[in-house]
């Protein structure tokens, strides 16, 4: 019996007014890195918080290893890891003090929570500063801690809101590599984003949710292969010029978007179609004062998924 | 319609003798109350506020206002300090309230939530340390009594068994503290909230002057209100005569409130995943 690690079956939830989930379905297989791709506000957080028992959906079913997350959640508990979106640590106790209550509170025991706080303050580049109060540490040490806290007792599956939000580059590669350890060795990690670039770089299969709906699932190649692999941001003196200039490439069969003075144009085929784009508007608009080469970032999934009637995107939720 | 197919519980954790558990849920208490006092004690200023305030009111009452208070045939500082500690562990009870609201804002509260531990540990714990905490400003205020002139006539026991009286009383308010705690937004709403209630509850008890200085109306309220009655037993036991009643009356009160402030705390808690 192969049954997904984690499976949520037409979540809904809804705060108030407010539907924070809408019929959300997905699943990750044992040992994947399954990244929930989305905005702020598309519902990621409800959706992890449900998944690791501290909230009850209105609908829907959700289970880990087969356990209800409802009904059996004080099982679900004993195998789940959980590291929210703000480093949940006590700034007043030292990084040991904190591994070692946490691992206490995970029901490892007294000394193996002691072993266990020092091997993972190892780990995770903390040995040093574990006698340290945590109000002296920095963001990314913070955060670090934060995801050791949620490994005490060796969980095989692994919820990560957000982990690198707010982190700096040298930080957010240091968990990144963390991560990959902890997948390499087997447990099953959900890590919410709203970063595409995170989301490449660590999960095997990507599920893009927006307004409590999956929009798209895939993994990050197929994503990247309907967004494109670069996008070319070209500024106009005037947003008359970069609707003339949208009309043309529009024409000449691109996609483009125009927001402002400036148009957006997407390009699988690499930097390398940056000639044909401007040969396509030579003469017929005013030269772009500016142009500009980047990858594409979540906006232009969203763009993408909008913007495209056909494809296996279309109506959320029915996707591959 | 996708369906997914639920495998049932092929992993569930083995169920916990009813021993066990109450075993485990003691220790996780006494864990996170361990963690609750070592962050008291690492933030000493917190401390040190909460004890200045009852010392300026010692200062005021025994020295500025004192004069003008009279209560016939006891010394005003003795009449006082019974019910300073009253105010004192009062005032701190409102502790429990910030320290559970700055918790649930930080994501601890929420960590605690997806952790194998009792459920009664997060509040037990909080209660438990405050317990504790209330227990310490207690001890520094019979001191600055001491300092200020107060003797209880009574002896040492008849003070022991007042402080007891209203450590019992503060720990059962801890807990109405706790649910208020879990339902405001930020640990600067829920002082706000809870000092009012203090304060009024404080304020028109006997704490600062005999209760027939007040108009008839106010006295009838002030008469059957739960810090009058924990002020009324204190004094009683510290002044000496017969205390039984107004003792069984205050522990009355404390059952009480611990009941329905319990059972609230614990509903909020369980309620927070809504």
């Amino acid at each position: 019996m192969n049954s997904p690690a984690i499976e949520a079956d037409g979540l809904k939830k809804t705060f108030g007014k407010v539907t924070a989930l809408d019929g959300l379905s997905f699943q990750a297989p044992a040992g994947s890195v399954l990244g929930l791709l989305g905005p702020n506000g598309s519902g990621k957080t409800t959706t992890v918080s449900i998944l690791s028992t501290s909230l009850r959906p209105d609908a829907g079913r959700a289970a880990v290893r087969g356990l209800d997350v409802v009904a059996e959640a004080p099982a679900v508990r004993e195998v789940i890891g959980f590291a929210g979106q703000f480093a949940a640590v006590d700034p007043n106790l030292t990084g040991r003090e904190n591994l070692t209550l946490i691992g206490r509170l995970s029901r490892v025991g007294r000394k193996q929570a002691r072993t266990r706080a020092d091997e993972l303050l190892d780990a995770f580049g903390l040995g040093a500063a574990a006698g340290r109060l945590v109000r002296t540490y920095s963001g990314g040490m913070r955060r670090r801690l934060d995801v050791a806290a949620a490994l005490l007792h060796n969980p095989p599956v692994l919820f990560l809101d957000e982990p690198t939000t707010g982190l700096d580059p040298e930080s957010r590669f240091g968990l990144w590599d963390s991560v990959r350890a902890l997948a390499r060795a087997g447990t099953t990690v959900l890590l919410t984003t709203q970063y595409l670039e995170e989301a490449d770089a660590l999960a095997d299969q990507v599920v893009i949710i927006d307004s409590g709906r999956v929009a798209d699932v895939g993994t990050p190649a197929q994503l990247k292969a309907r967004v494109g692999t670069v996008v070319f941001s070209l500024g106009f003196g005037s947003a008359v010029a970069a609707e003339a200039a949208v009309k043309v490439l529009a024409e000449a069969g691109y996609q483009p978007d125009r927001a402002g003075a400036g148009i957006q144009v997407r390009s699988d085929s690499g930097s390398g179609a940056l000639p044909r784009v401007l040969r396509a508007l030579d003469g017929l608009v005013p030269d772009p004062v500016s142009v500009a080469v980047r990858e594409p970032t979540l906006d232009d999934v969203f763009l993408t998924l909008t913007s495209s009637a056909a494809g296996p995107m279309s109506r959320g939720g029915k996707a591959a | 319609m996708s369906t997914i197919a639920f495998a049932s519980g092929q992993s569930a954790a083995p169920r916990r003798t009813m021993p066990a558990r109450v075993t485990a849920a003691f220790w996780d208490t006494a864990d996170v109350a361990g963690r609750n006092l070592r962050t008291l004690l690492r933030t000493p200023q917190a401390l040190v506020f909460a004890t200045i305030q009852p010392v300026i009111f010692v200062l005021l009452f025994r020295y500025a206002f004192g004069g003008a208070i009279h209560v016939p045939g006891v010394d005003y500082v003795d009449y006082l300090m019974p019910g300073i500690f009253a105010q004192t562990v009062c005032f701190g009870a409102i502790g429990t309230a910030v320290g559970l609201s700055a918790d649930l804002r930080s994501g601890i509260l929420i960590r605690f939530r997806t952790l194998p531990m009792a459920r009664i540990a997060v509040l037990g714990g909080r209660t438990l340390a405050d317990l504790a905490r209330n227990l310490l400003v207690v001890t520094v205020m019979i001191g600055v009594g001491f300092a200020a002139g107060f003797r209880s006539p009574d002896g040492a026991a008849g003070v022991l068994a007042a402080l007891g009286l209203t450590l019992a009383f503060a720990y059962a308010i801890s807990w109405g503290f706790a649910a208020l705690g879990l339902r405001v937004s930020d640990p600067e709403a829920a002082q706000a909230a809870g000092v009012p209630v203090m304060f009024l509850l404080v304020f028109t008890s006997s704490a600062f002057v005999p209760l027939a200085s007040m108009p008839g109306w106010l006295q009838a309220i002030s008469a059957h209100q739960p810090v009058n009655a924990l002020v009324s037993a204190e004094r009683a036991l510290i002044l000496g005569g017969p205390a039984l009643h107004d003792a069984l009356v205050s522990l009355a009160w404390t059952a009480g409130i611990l009941l329905a402030f319990g059972a609230l705390a614990a509903r909020s808690y369980a309620r927070m995943n809504r």
